[in-house]
């Protein structure tokens, strides 16, 4: 009886997803890519596949799908508040587009556990200096 | 000094694209190098970080969508949701003195560099 029911949810969650959850990461992912332009796809990936059941490169790749939109938003609010720097943006993403291709060529060839380690370690260091910094 | 100034700038951004193109959280480091090597404050540092993500997320879903491997009856209600987030944040956001924008955005750094920590030793386990 109880694994009968578990199959027939899991049958409906490959057809629907639990709107009520989509909801509420939607909600989060959105307001911290509003808040700090930024963390939408390090919020709703791992939400994607631990509460949604979403397989890890279907998650990314929908992410993507779901924070370019919130982000053009988000952009065009900024920009009409008059916080937008346009040749800080070109020049940054300049070189954000060959960063990109050479990131991409290096993925598979990087170790991707040291890389997150030092990663990690970064945002631990930025985030302290951001925080005691006047 | 432009000279300078266009060099640096090129390097932060090359930086942060390889990160991202690693398929690591680009902002996270972008954000931060902006505020370090050019201080343009927090507002404009985020807006970068915001354009800068548009045209390199356009060419991965058009690659996405092409194989397949995008899942819409989730991606709908998210985008639903998350377009109300959007709005709400950034104008919060809109609402907040630099430096106190600056101060939650290293809190919210520090939670991530915690989760990421946290969640490598899970896997390993």
């Amino acid at each position: 009886m109880h694994s009968e029911n578990k199959a027939i949810r899991d049958r409906d969650n490959s057809k629907h997803p639990n709107y009520l959850l989509c909801a509420v990461i939607g909600l989060v992912t959105g307001i911290a890519n509003g808040l700090f332009g930024s963390g939408g796809g390090t919020i709703a990936v791992p939400a994607m596949i631990h509460f949604l059941k979403a397989e890890e490169h279907k998650a990314h790749a929908t992410a993507i799908s779901v924070i370019l939109p919130l982000t053009i938003v988000s952009s065009v609010f900024y920009i009409v508040r008059g916080y937008a720097d346009w040749g800080l943006t070109l020049k940054v993403t300049a070189g954000g587009l060959v960063g990109g291709y050479i990131g991409a060529r290096l993925l598979n060839k990087c170790p991707d556990k040291l890389l997150r380690r030092i990663f990690a370690v970064f945002m631990a260091a930025a985030g302290i200096k951001m925080i005691i910094s006047k | 000094m432009t000279g300078w100034n266009w060099i640096i700038l090129f390097l932060t951004g090359l930086a942060a694209g390889i990160i991202s193109g690693m398929g690591v959280g680009g902002g996270a480091i972008l954000i931060p190098a902006l505020v370090f090597v050019a201080n343009p404050g927090q507002h404009i540092a985020q807006s970068v970080n915001l354009l800068f993500f548009i045209p390199t997320a356009i060419v991965a879903l058009i690659i996405h969508i092409k194989n397949k491997n995008i899942d819409f009856k989730m991606a709908v209600p998210l985008i639903i949701s998350g377009l109300c987030g959007a709005l709400t944040g950034s104008w919060i956001a809109s609402g907040l003195e630099a430096g106190l924008l600056r101060k939650l955005f290293g809190w919210f750094l520090l939670a991530m560099s915690v989760y990421e920590m946290f969640r490598k030793g899970k896997k390993e386990s």
